[in-house]
């Protein structure tokens, strides 16, 4: 009933809203980008003009330090005028609707949002609603999304791994929450990953998820095995008081990465975590720290990823 | 139609301009594409000391907002200090002279220079900015509706081609 | 006033009439000729002529959500659908607990003359599931039946009391099957399309465990149930085994929920956001199946009008409902074009089967039967759009579709109260 928001009519990407739904050369585009602005966040002069005079509205409906930073210093880097809005959202204070406080925005000259949502689908409605030369770049909706998150995590894995089409990549924790697992496996298929992997209790397994192209693990033991990528998912406090799971003592006993159990992966696996770490409870912190974690190469690429993603939507 | 020049005679030709000019510190540049295979034939032709530098100007491009971002950008690779260097920046054929702007924008973003000089195979006049090129392998008249470009073929030789713009 | 419908394709589903003929109307009824001449003749040439459709569901968002629409507009909207008898779930504000309550209602339906009105009334007070209603008190105040509309019982118990009470007295109860614990925080079906889009979902066995409790109490009190807007297959599986062991159970589908299912959200459509939730493929067909063969006893629209600000909003926080009056003739053809059935089967479904659920002499085309008739034009297309639309609710997955089956006159106690060309 509706079409790919996300493409214009030229088959080019407008808004970043998911993965899902991405053409395999677009995301390869994206990627290819990235590295070129890698070389940009290594030099001296990190700018480059090329959103001079845009204005970036980082609208953050869920509050976020890290994304919303990264965010801020990607658009910064590509010359842009970055305003930052928190809008704390509680059932209490129904005040402006969604789309009244985008209106309102977008007479305030907006060329790019960069939208966090607690609710599934609000970048895209957001999307639908905007004006021609405004572009919307999804920071995560609900459970459904977290496209950037999931693109600088292949992007990291392209970088250590080069080639999808013989891996093994294991992703592990609470799945059934987690926006950033459904965009990596979205990601994972698009680009010809043989085998994904998800790792977790049923509680924290959504209905029917290997209709995502996936393999279901309970045993991590097994899941891990001969694994070339590892991710570690955050686990909330709040699903130990949904009746999910009964404590984060029992999870890391069965789910949390340590060394013994990574060594039943590849020798050479990379260990990821979109961050930020509970140590202790999903990962290990001798792990967190060791050489196979690049959790903090994540970050820098992250940056990359997001001049990327802004700068080619910002540009159709 | 006058014939386009040989682009290994002019690469040739540029070679022996250049000689005098080259010094143990020089620096060269080559510009994707065209430029950076004309940059390396000469850069080892010339014997510069100094690793070779490549740049995509897909970053500073003036034309962005109405063509948006450049598919497969390349990766700009600077191996020296730019600031108080005598550069050589390289270039397949000067035309309006935008590609030439964004490059020296670029290069400012590493640092500052002590001179830049323009080194083109080709000048199809067309000048929409004041750049000049200060080594010129030859001037080319371009008809109409049509782009000049240089090829390299499998065997590494380089030639002039025209072919219709989009 | 003496009416003449001449030449229509008249279908009378109850005696399974199916003929071109003419249809006499004097006082107010339906008659077998009539006597003198006609004061307006209709001419149904190429038409269809049937008994006013029945809805046995359809919220009029009065007393209390007058912003979101009126008895008037929502009359106005019934009748150009070609229903002349609807029945109004009792989650008003307040909701229908009191006679005199009920009774505002029934008089302001009866001032506006258009379709007539059946409330059914809150089966608890306030609707809050714990105490029972004054239900014989609500009963002759005009109530047809007895409701929670989509609000939960406190627990088993008071399930347990009020089916007893109901069928001290012989009332009928309406419910629809759902486990709010296992329902809670859900907007769509647990399934496959929940997961890819991130929604929180209601699993389909949040239904059969409801229902397998509810029949479990009928077998115990006997009290007759009226299974409200089922949603899945295990559902209908159920209700197709406790009609064959002789339960007094009855059950409706929404139009919406015959032909659409999880996959029409698309891009987090909040037209779609529906309760109970759209479910897969396989449960949209079992539906469509079982209103076929009988499992199932009626269509309705399950007409909610909802304003606009409240849709365009996230898919989870958007209120649930669609409008539904104006579709569900066209809607019903549908169903029955695809399971290629006979017209005067199909319309049953709409006519002679709710008056049944709802125990009303009308719905029918017999001599001596009040005059509700609808004259409809089976092939005419028309497109959905906020203009067409009469209701206030133009929250429909349907906007911008064509549809076809278009009402042309619509008659409530032999006066013509709508027409259009």
């Amino acid at each position: 009933m509706q079409n790919n928001p996300q493409l214009n009519a030229n088959g080019e990407l407008r808004h970043l809203l998911s993965i899902e739904g991405l053409p395999r050369d677009v995301l390869l585009g994206i990627l290819d980008t990235a590295a070129s602005f890698v070389g940009v966040t290594e030099r001296e002069v990190k700018k480059v003009p090329l959103l001079r005079g845009k204005s970036v509205f980082n609208l953050f409906f869920e509050p976020s330090t890290r994304t919303r930073t990264t965010f801020e210093i990607a658009a910064k880097r590509l010359s842009a005028d970055v305003i930052n809005l928190n809008v704390a959202v509680s059932s209490q204070t129904k005040g402006e609707s969604l789309l009244d406080t985008v209106s309102n925005l977008s007479a305030m000259q907006a060329d790019l949002f960069v939208v966090r949502h607690g609710s599934s689908g609000a970048p895209f409605l957001i999307a639908q609603h905007v004006k021609p030369h405004e572009h919307v770049v999804n920071a995560g909706d609900g459970r459904h999304a977290h496209p950037t998150q999931g693109l600088l995590d292949l992007y990291t894995i392209r970088h250590y791994k080069q080639d999808f089409s013989r891996l093994r990549v294991a992703i592990v924790g609470d799945i059934l929450h987690s926006r950033v697992a459904r965009s990596l496996i979205h990601g994972l298929t698009t680009l010809g990953t043989p085998e994904v992997r998800v790792i977790g209790p049923q509680t924290l397994l959504p209905t029917g998820v290997e209709a995502l192209g996936v393999k279901v693990f309970n045993k991590m033991q097994e899941g891990l095995r001969d694994a070339d990528v590892v991710v570690m998912l955050r686990l909330q406090n709040e699903r130990m008081r949904g009746a999910l799971l009964p404590s984060a003592q029992e999870f890391f006993k069965h789910y949390g990465l340590t060394a013994q159990k990574l060594a039943l992966a590849k020798p050479d696996a990379i260990v990821m975590h979109p961050g930020p770490m509970n140590r202790g409870v999903e990962i290990d912190s001798t792990v967190a720290d060791g050489p196979h974690s690049v959790i903090l190469p994540q970050v820098t690429f992250g940056i990359a990823v997001r001049m990327a993603v802004m700068s080619i939507v910002a540009g159709n | 139609m006058t014939p386009l020049p040989d682009a290994e005679k002019l690469c040739a030709q540029l070679a022996a301009e250049l000689k005098p000019a080259v010094s143990p510190s020089t620096a060269m540049i080559g510009l994707y594409t065209g430029g950076v295979w004309l940059a390396e034939r000469l850069h080892a032709a010339l014997g510069i000391a100094v690793a070779l530098g490549t740049m995509d100007i897909a970053f500073y491009r003036d034309d962005y907002h109405q063509q948006g971002l450049a598919r497969d950008p390349k990766r700009t690779q600077i191996p020296f200090a730019v600031e108080g260097r005598h550069l050589l920046l390289v270039d397949d054929v000067l035309y309006t002279g935008r590609t030439v702007r964004a490059a020296m924008n670029e290069l400012f973003d590493y640092g500052r220079p002590a001179s830049i000089s323009l080194v083109v195979l080709a000048d199809r006049g067309g000048r929409e900015l004041p750049i000049c090129a200060q080594y010129c392998g030859s001037k080319v008249d371009v008809p109409a509706g049509m782009r000049l470009r240089l090829m390299r073929d499998e065997g590494g030789k380089l030639g002039l081609e025209l072919k219709h713009a989009e | 006033m003496k009416v003449l419908i001449r030449n229509g394709r008249v279908i009378d589903p109850a005696s399974g009439r199916d003929a071109v003929g003419d249809v006499a109307i004097a006082d107010g009824r339906l008659c077998e000729a009539l006597p003198g001449k006609p004061d307006r003749i209709i001419d149904a040439a190429g038409l269809v002529v049937a008994p006013g459709l029945i809805d046995i569901a359809a919220r009029l968002r009065e007393p209390g959500y007058e912003y979101k629409a009126t008895l008037e507009s929502e009359m106005d909207a019934a009748v150009a659908g070609g229903v002349t008898s609807l029945a109004c779930p009792p989650d008003t504000d307040p909701p229908l607990d009191e006679p005199g309550l009920v009774d505002m209602l029934r008089r302001r339906a009866k001032v506006l003359s258009r379709a007539r009105v059946y409330p059914v009334g809150a089966l608890t007070v306030k609707l809050a599931g714990e105490r029972l209603t004054e239900m014989a008190e609500l009963a002759e105040a005009g109530c047809v039946a007895f409701s929670q509309a989509d609000e939960p019982l406190a627990d088993t118990q008071v399930m347990w009391r009020a089916l007893q009470y109901a069928a001290t007295f012989g009332f009928p109860v309406w419910l629809r099957a759902e486990d709010q614990w296992l329902a809670r925080g859900g907007v769509a079906h647990d399934g496959e399309l929940a997961t890819r889009l991130g929604l929180p979902g209601i699993p389909a066995f949040a239904e059969t465990i409801a229902l397998g409790t509810l029949l479990e109490l009928v077998r115990a009190t006997g009290a007759r149930l009226h299974l409200c807007r089922l949603s899945g297959a295990g559902a209908v599986d159920m209700v197709r085994r406790a009609k064959l062991e002789g339960l007094p159970v009855s059950c409706d589908v929404g139009i919406h929920h015959l032909h659409l299912s999880e996959l029409d959200l698309g891009y987090f459509d909040s037209h779609c956001r529906l309760v109970p939730p759209l479910r897969g493929q396989r449960d949209r067909d079992a539906l469509a199946a079982g209103l076929a063969d009988g499992t199932i006893d009626c269509v309705c629209s399950d007409h909610t009008p909802v304003d606009e600000d409240q849709k365009q909003i996230p898919f989870s926080e958007a209120e649930p409902g669609a409008t539904g009056l104006e579709l569900l003739l066209p809607l019903t053809l549908k169903w029955g074009a695809q399971r290629k059935l006979p017209l005067v089967e199909v319309l049953a479904r709409i006519t002679s089967e709710p008056a049944r659920i709802l125990g009303v002499h009308s719905g029918r085309l017999q001599p001596g039967t009040p005059a509700d008739v609808v004259v409809f034009d089976p092939e005419a297309a028309w497109r959905v759009s906020p203009e067409t639309l009469r209701s206030q609710g133009k929250n429909t997955p349907y906007l911008g579709y064509e549809l076809g089956g278009r009402v042309r006159y619509t008659l409530v106690a032999g006066n013509v109260v709508f027409e259009q060309a």
